[in-house]
């Protein structure tokens, strides 16, 4: 075991969620920081530029945190300069491991979203068009640069090649504290696999039929989240709210369902998904009464590809 | 594109489509050459995957076989084929997916001319629609 481990984390693409899950950490963080080195913690935390980070040598940082998606050129830059930096890069939250919330956006191209934000918004006041520029150049002397808006949002996966993913969003404190004391004892898992407790989120939830002993039964109604109330301590997919903690990693100890929302997904797929979106229709589609509980289900794009879309084996919607 | 020809990848039960288009051979009906017939021991075997896999890898058309309902060698595996299918479609479509790219009929083993019409007329739409999307978007090297 080492004295110290040189910690770099960046925060990309996503809102800053990921940073909190560190903070909440609580008193185990109070434990692991004197054996934490933090060299590189950007922009939230600790005071350094790109440029430091880009000065250190290859493979000198122990462990890199990424958290958030790839949209931007800066973003993708600084996923390869850590890359070369870190000895173990994790893809550190649903957003950097799949795309997170952010990888909708794949379901429009960049024109709409440009169009959308610096047009339509009923707040816009643009009457100039100005949109963003990767080069302008101010009073004919200073040039300022801007990142590139790519067209698409990609997981860091995808980009270069990970060590280790964490889902959530964010990350559950309780297992963000298993996966630093596990960093700092040395006790990986096998490279390019998730770190999680490898349960469902059904498997811990308290709501689950099969833990009371009762029989599963076929859906009979769909129901959205702001149809009623559901009745309490039973399953919510029986009750017709389509939750996906079937086939959701439950590092966070089914968090949503215990206070009547239904999970969404942000854990991850557990272990042997490959594709979380299609396997979530396969298994509410098979667990409906009838083919016309199929017509029923709202956005059912954005609601299996809630935060995988980038991940998923299509991508984003095909333009 | 006029050198083009479809690729239509077809997933049939071994119970039923496989056996209509095993008779539908040895009554010599003709259907398209570009139809790859894959056996899965049930319609209610074929996962989403399997059907984006396939679109992904250059396939122009997917077809899904079954049983009649009712008529499932494992009571309702074909029922829940049913609802995966319609389900999938529907987030296919919203994905900027063709519905007629994809189909599903249930076709029982002494259908074999009913197999052959259905291949025959599957693959006019698919040539009418043109190409697979995603196969271009790989083309062009945007993927």
């Amino acid at each position: 075991m080492k004295d110290k481990v040189k910690l770099a984390y960046f925060l990309s693409g996503g809102c800053g969620g990921c940073d909190m899950a560190i903070i909440d950490l609580s008193e185990t963080l109070v434990d692991v920081l004197p054996r934490l080195d933090v060299v590189f913690w950007a922009p939230t935390v600790a005071d350094v530029k790109y440029k430091d980070l880009e000065a250190m040598a290859d493979k000198s940082i122990d462990v890199g945190l990424y958290s958030g998606m790839v949209r931007l050129s800066e973003q993708e830059h600084v996923a390869r300069v850590m890359r070369e930096k870190c000895k173990v890069l994790i893809a550190y939250g649903a957003c950097a491991a799949l795309g997170g919330i952010p990888g909708m956006a794949n379901m429009h191209t960049k024109e709409e979203i440009l169009q959308t934000v610096y047009f339509d918004t009923l707040s816009t006041d643009n009457p100039d068009g100005i949109v963003p520029q990767t080069r302008c150049v101010v009073d004919g002397k200073f040039e300022l640069s801007l990142a590139d808006f790519y067209g698409h949002v990609r997981p860091l996966e995808h980009v270069v090649d990970v060590d280790y993913f964490i889902g959530g969003c964010p990350p559950h404190h309780a297992l963000v504290g298993q996966a630093v004391l596990a960093i700092l004892e040395g006790k990986l898992p096998p490279p390019r696999s998730w770190i999680t407790n490898g349960k469902a989120v059904c498997d811990v939830c308290d709501r689950n039929p099969a833990v009371k002993g009762e029989e599963r039964e076929l859906i009979k109604t769909v129901k959205r989240t702001s149809d009623g109330a559901p009745e309490e301590g039973r399953c919510l997919l029986q009750q017709g709210y389509l939750c996906l903690g079937a086939l959701t990693q439950g590092d966070c100890g089914s968090l949503c369902p215990k206070v009547n929302i239904p999970c969404r997904g942000c854990g991850g797929p557990i272990p042997g998904v490959k594709d979380f979106g299609l396997r979530a229709i396969a298994a509410i589609a098979a667990s409906l009464e009838s083919e016309e509980l199929v017509g029923q289900i709202p956005s059912p794009v954005k609601l299996f590809f809630r935060y995988s879309l980038p991940a998923s084996m299509l991508g984003g919607k095909i333009k | 594109m006029r050198d083009w020809k479809p690729n239509i990848v077809v997933f049939a039960c071994n119970w039923c489509t496989y056996q209509g288009a095993d008779l539908a051979g040895s009554l010599r009906y003709v259907y398209p050459s570009a139809v790859n017939i894959i056996r899965v021991p049930c319609a209610g075997r074929v996962e989403p995957e399997f059907i984006v896999a396939a679109l992904k890898n250059g396939a122009d058309g997917v077809f899904v076989g079954g049983c009649h309902p009712g008529e499932c060698r494992y009571k309702e595996g074909n029922h829940k084929a049913g609802r995966i299918f319609k389900l999938l479609k529907t987030v296919l479509t919203g994905m900027g997916i063709e519905a007629e790219r994809v189909r599903m009929e249930w076709i029982s083993a002494s259908e074999g001319k009913r197999f052959a019409e259905i291949m025959a007329e599957f693959c006019t739409a698919i040539e009418r629609i043109g190409p697979n999307p995603i196969r271009r978007k790989y083309n062009e090297g945007q993927g």
